[in-house]
């Protein structure tokens, strides 16, 4: 139900019929695993085994593995917490911001989108669990009653708040992952040959039938998780961002930061989208459906909120000046050229000045371009958190305690390790489920695809609703 | 029980449309349309009333919203209170976080569940679907039919003569 102009592009391109979708879709996950997938599951469970290695190596002989010190008590760990749930961040943008926008090109990337907020916000969690210490204990953040002898959790403080935004945006976040998914699993079970997967699929579908009632019901509840998930998400960031802000610490004690880490987060979780999905087009062959288009489009979000965060950084260095705070504004030259000016200009290489280059059509539309500076701009924002973190931290207020961070090899281990879980669930998602949100692109086939071919000769890409429907 | 059923299967979203709306005004009542996707327009022709679900949804975050209130109020200002950073024992500002995270929670999951309990779904292995097309490319309307009343051959033409594809007979035991 919107308009379409006859000049905009399809947003499925090759004359795909409604089966054709479900034939598309359904390939990889009723085929045999092919050999690039096992190849790559390989690589990402070598990945998982570090992760098991160095948390086991950081319960058993405690944070002490970790190259933290009296004056970095935060590093690799928060930075890596921060990263990941940044990462989560444009899921929730694709599937429920750009569905409150009407943005109809959100369809086929919604579905991997948002598993990748799942698998993120898993990955992130694992980070102030683990550097509790006595992860076992971790029941203690939550607001039990005092029988252990302790008092309440203490509701003033952000760290606090990051428990309940973190849980309350993972579990939303599933629901409405799942809630997507129902349709697409009743699909793979009707078509489903074998005696497992018609069970497996069976429950997951939870004998979902397909009836107007049932459709009308899904179209509202969706509507209105994507109107909860919308502040959702940018509540996350901003408590995440509020961790450091009501701090005192230079550098941190800023007001900018909520909106400033919120526009990062998306740009982050646009590149990690962008680099997954260009992946994951070509080894399942579903450039029909994530087309040059989609990519442009996902380029376009990374120019914006790249600005914003470039922006941002240059705001934050002449608050500081401006301010006429004498530790603020050692603390931001400091970073720019201080022991660790290598971080703070790979920063703003990769996150400012990269993606300036989409810019030019030519290279939004380039896949080669676009995965290079994807990968620049998921390196970008990991600098950006350590340079916050833990330049900030180690010339505190009394210069005899200036230390310098340098990571343990438990420390690499524990990042590696996420990524490995990371893609290792990816890997399993996208052999298991429909990466493609199949319903939805099958209600805008009509009215945005390349249709060559109709038995009723009725449609020829834009039809006559699309014109007639201009609200929606 | 076994109840049997005419389907009449469409091919065609906009053929459809029309030809739910013939079959009512002929003085049928169809027992229930399938369809591999939500057809805009739809709730309109067959008559179907807007979802209450949002209400749900309204008075879980409202009580969500509450219970954080109240929650926090009565362990930090009641039940144990403490001076944390000179701040008053109830610091609403700082409570307005974990009140929108609940509000957020609740409403959702509360929203959700209703929506499995009315729409009846819950994970099981048998499921009745009438024609398995339906999930894939098909529209499926679904007519009951009553012993002795209904005129099946009458029933086949009218749908026939709106569009259908085929139609076809389904026996389903409750």
């Amino acid at each position: 139900m919107q308009h379409v102009s006859p000049i905009r592009e399809p947003l499925v391109t090759g004359g795909k019929t409604y089966h054709d979708v479900t034939e598309d879709v359904c390939r990889q996950v009723e085929a045999k695993p092919n050999a690039r997938w096992a190849a790559a599951l390989a690589v990402a469970l070598v990945g998982l085994a570090i992760f098991i290695y160095s948390t086991y190596r950081t319960l058993w002989y405690g944070i002490g593995e970790w190259g933290l010190n009296k004056t970095v008590g935060w590093a690799w760990d928060i930075t890596n917490f921060v990263w990941w749930v940044g990462i989560g961040h444009a899921g929730t943008l694709i599937s429920a911001i750009l569905l409150l926008f009407r943005q109809k090109w959100r369809t086929s990337i919604n579905r991997a989108a948002e598993a990748m907020t799942i698998f993120a916000v898993i990955c992130a969690a694992m980070f102030p669990v683990l550097h509790m210490g006595r992860p076992w204990l971790a029941y203690w953040v939550l607001p039990l009653p005092n029988t252990f002898g302790s008092l309440w959790v203490n509701f003033n403080s952000p760290l606090l708040w990051d428990v309940f935004a973190i849980s309350t945006y993972f579990s939303v976040s599933l629901v409405f992952w799942y809630i997507g998914l129902i349709p697409d699993f009743a699909t793979i079970r009707d078509r489903a040959t074998g005696p497992i997967a018609r069970r497996a699929y069976a429950v997951l579908s939870m004998g979902w039938t397909g009836s107007a009632k049932a459709w009308s019901r899904h179209e509202t509840i969706s509507l209105i998780l994507a109107g909860l998930c919308t502040p959702l998400v940018l509540s996350v960031h901003t408590i995440v961002s509020m961790d450091f802000a009501t701090s005192v610490i230079p550098g941190w004690h800023t007001t900018i930061f909520p909106p400033y880490f919120v526009a990062g987060a998306i740009f982050s979780g646009f590149a990690m989208v962008l680099t997954l999905m260009i992946i994951t087009r070509k080894v399942f062959k579903l450039e029909d459906y994530i087309t040059l288009e989609h990519v442009e489009s996902m380029n376009k979000v990374i120019i914006l909120t790249g600005s914003i965060v470039g922006v941002a950084y240059i705001t934050e260095f002449f608050i500081a000046w401006y301010s006429g705070v004498e530790y603020e504004q050692y603390a931001f030259i400091n970073r720019a050229t201080g022991p660790y000016w290598w971080a703070y200009w790979s920063m703003m290489t990769c996150n400012v000045i990269t993606p300036q280059l989409f810019w030019f059509r030519s290279i939004r539309r380039s896949l080669t371009a676009t995965f290079i500076i994807s990968i620049f701009v998921n390196i970008g924002m990991w600098f950006e958190r350590f340079v916050i973190i833990v330049t900030s931290l180690h010339r505190d207020f009394l210069p005899s305690s200036w230390a310098m961070f340098s990571p343990t090899i438990i420390d690499i281990g524990v990042y590696v390790g996420t990524i490995g879980l990371f893609f290792t669930l990816f890997l399993l998602f996208a052999k298991f489920f429909p990466v493609i949100n199949m319903f939805e692109v099958k209600s805008i086939l009509k009215s945005s695809s390349e249709v060559k071919h109709h038995p009723n000769g009725a449609m020829h890409g834009t039809n006559k609703d699309s014109h007639t429907n201009t609200h929606p | 029980m076994t109840k049997k059923f005419v389907l009449g299967i469409y091919d065609d979203e906009d053929v459809l449309l029309q030809a739910i709306e013939n079959v009512r005004a002929a003085g049928t009542k169809i027992y229930e349309v399938f369809s591999p996707y939500p057809i805009h327009g739809i709730d309109d022709v067959l008559g179907i009333k807007r979802s209450r679900l949002p209400i749900v949804a309204f008075f879980c975050g409202l009580f969500g919203m509450s219970f954080a209130l109240w929650m926090q109020i009565w362990m930090l200002g009641f039940d144990w209170p403490m001076i944390i950073g000179g701040k008053p024992h109830i610091a609403l500002p700082a409570f307005i976080p974990v009140t929108f995270e609940l509000t957020v929670l609740c409403s959702a999951f509360g929203m959700v569940i209703t929506f499995f309990i009315v729409t009846k779904l819950k994970p099981s292995l048998k499921v009745n679907v009438f024609d398995k097309r339906s999930t894939d490319d098909k529209y499926v309307m679904a007519i009951e039919v009553k012993e002795g009343v209904t005129d099946i051959s009458a029933l086949n033409n009218l749908l026939r003569s709106n569009g259908a594809i085929e139609v076809n007979e389904k026996e389903v035991t409750k």
